[in-house]
């Protein structure tokens, strides 16, 4: 019983993570059609900000300021910067496409990936960073089962995060556009609402979104490498569609799913059989499922 | 004059729908182009709203100022030229309410927004009694009164509309151009385009006729109305 609660926790962990990051891959689809391929890498070059600010940061307040303010201040910042870079890729990379084949959009995200990662190679060398710890860790035993105070503010922002986007997407007018988007993106410009204004803004959320769950990701793994976007993005993908297009809820839930099974796979099986089992798994449900959890019919013309 | 297109030509793929019509609306009128299924109609709304591109050498100008500068969500926000697209396209996931405060995204008068709400609420109190629910659950004759209500809270000064009695029940239709008028009496010019043209030209004080992208004749809507050409080819008389 406390190894299947000690591995819950880690499950937690793991799917906040997924969550986070598939909701940007499943807002980009679900508002505009597009699979944003370079999302994976948008994630990798978020916790690659997020380092750089939390190395700044600790450098300039460590003895001042307390380490959740700093932890705080990281995330903002880093938020902030990560969402103008995802502004940057739809101005430059996705939206001179508007009207193109999907196919060409598809690459250019694949490119724009690969520009990201051999950049980051360039710029920063080869040698691999180690994300310093801004909150420093305790480890707590509840009845056998153990866990740190990382693992629970993991969760935690994670969760805070997405009942904040949740909150925005279902509040606001700007949310209001997005779902009207994924509805019929042709009326939308017959509100008087830009799509210059909307698309950009979808992918600043993904990025900032992102770029948080590379800073968590960095106090559970701190090690990093220009390559950590791929499989991670290719894994959020799986889950964006496993929880049906643009659905918010659906990429989080399937986040979870997919933390949920890779865990609970490798408590079964050796670990290497995790991803081979795992996404058999998911293979399984979407067969069954083909459109998702919460996915409708719907067409798959490209909007931007 | 409010509106005045001028030469106006839009293509699609190199085939030509509208071959350089002219026309004009004045301010608080209320006009109608008439013709068949595919004389162009739509596309001359579409091409005002910028839509779909007009072809160079056309001219669209609102209070005297080039609309074809604009994209379309300008075309709304900065005119006030409010389109009421053909087949309504209301948001089917958002509730009755959030439609309407999506259509007046980019106005910056809140208090103006509530009062045009509300009055569109008085206007049509089914949309009223069923603010709550979500558009893709109306009926035809309900999400085509909330297609208008969107218009009017878009910040209209002029409402294009394509075909606003398109699937309505006789009643109905009679009850749309009731509204239309009220909003109409309320400062709102009006330039509609409709294939039921007895109606429309009884509603309307001025009327073109669209024929193969070309327009044809004008008057004023009784003048049409008794026009032995318009009786044999539109009212079926």
């Amino acid at each position: 019983m406390e190894y299947f609660l000690q591995n819950l926790i880690n499950a937690l962990q793991w799917g906040s993570f997924y969550a986070v990051i598939s909701i940007g891959y499943s807002m980009v689809y679900g508002v505009l059609m597009l699979f944003n391929f370079a999302h994976g890498d948008i994630f990798m070059v978020g916790t690659y900000i997020g380092f750089g600010i939390a190395t700044l940061f600790l450098a300039l307040f460590m003895p001042i300021l307390p380490g959740w303010v700093i932890f705080i201040m990281v995330i903002i910042v880093t938020m902030f910067l990560a969402s103008f870079v995802g502004v940057m890729v739809e101005v430059i990379g996705y939206r001179p496409l508007r009207g193109a084949p999907r196919a060409s959009a598809a690459i250019t995200g694949l490119m724009i990936g690969i520009i990201f990662e051999t950049g980051n190679l360039i710029l920063l060398g080869a040698q691999r960073f180690s994300f310093p710890a801004l909150i420093e860790s305790v480890s707590y035993n509840v009845g056998g089962v153990y866990f740190t105070n990382v693992k629970v503010l993991i969760i935690v922002v994670s969760l805070v995060l997405m009942a904040a986007l949740h909150t925005f997407i279902q509040k606001t007018k700007w949310g209001m556009a997005m779902r009207a988007m994924s509805y019929d993106f042709k009326a939308v410009p017959l509100m008087g609402v830009s799509i210059n204004i909307i698309a950009p803004l979808t992918f600043a959320i993904g990025a900032g979104l992102a770029s948080v769950a590379g800073i968590l990701y960095g106090q559970a793994y701190p090690v990093l490498d220009p390559y950590m976007g791929i499989l991670v993005g290719w894994k959020a993908f799986v889950a964006a569609i496993l929880g049906g297009r643009g659905s918010i809820m659906g990429a989080a839930l399937a986040g979870y799913l997919l933390g949920f099974i890779e865990i609970f796979v490798a408590m079964v099986f050796p670990s290497t059989f995790r991803d081979l089992i795992a996404y058999s798994i998911i293979l399984i449900i979407l067969t069954f499922r083909p459109r998702g959890f919460f996915g409708m019919a719907h067409s798959t013309q490209l909007r931007l | 004059m409010q509106l005045v297109v001028e030469n106006l030509s839009v293509s699609y793929d190199k085939i030509r729908a509208l071959h350089g019509i002219s026309f004009s609306v004045e301010e608080g009128e209320i006009v109608t182009i008439i013709g068949a299924n595919g004389a162009g109609k739509s596309t001359t709304l579409r091409a005002i709203s910028r839509m779909v591109p007009a072809d160079p050498g056309s001219k669209i100008e609102f209070m005297g100022q080039n609309v074809l500068k604009y994209n379309t969500d300008r075309v709304v926000s900065k005119f006030g030229i409010s389109h009421v697209p053909e087949g309504r396209m209301i948001f089917g996931n958002l509730t009755v309410t959030e439609n309407l405060t999506l259509a007046a995204f980019a106005r910056k008068d809140s208090a103006a927004v509530a009062a045009d709400m509300k009055w569109v609420f008085d206007l049509f109190t089914r949309l009223e009694e069923r603010k709550n629910q979500l558009a893709g659950t109306l009926s035809g004759g309900e999400q085509q009164m909330l297609a208008v209500g969107r218009a009017y809270v878009s910040g209209r000064k002029i409402m294009i509309l394509d075909e606003p009695s398109m699937g309505l029940a006789p009643l109905l239709m009679l009850d749309m151009f009731d509204a239309l008028k009220e909003i109409n009496r309320q400062g709102t010019t009006i330039l509609l385009v409709e294939q039921n043209a007895r109606l429309a030209l009884k509603f309307a004080q001025r009327g073109y006729v669209l024929e193969h992208g070309k327009l044809i004749l004008e008057g004023e809507a009784d003048s049409l109305l008794d026009n032995p050409e318009v009786k044999k080819a539109y009212l079926g008389a």
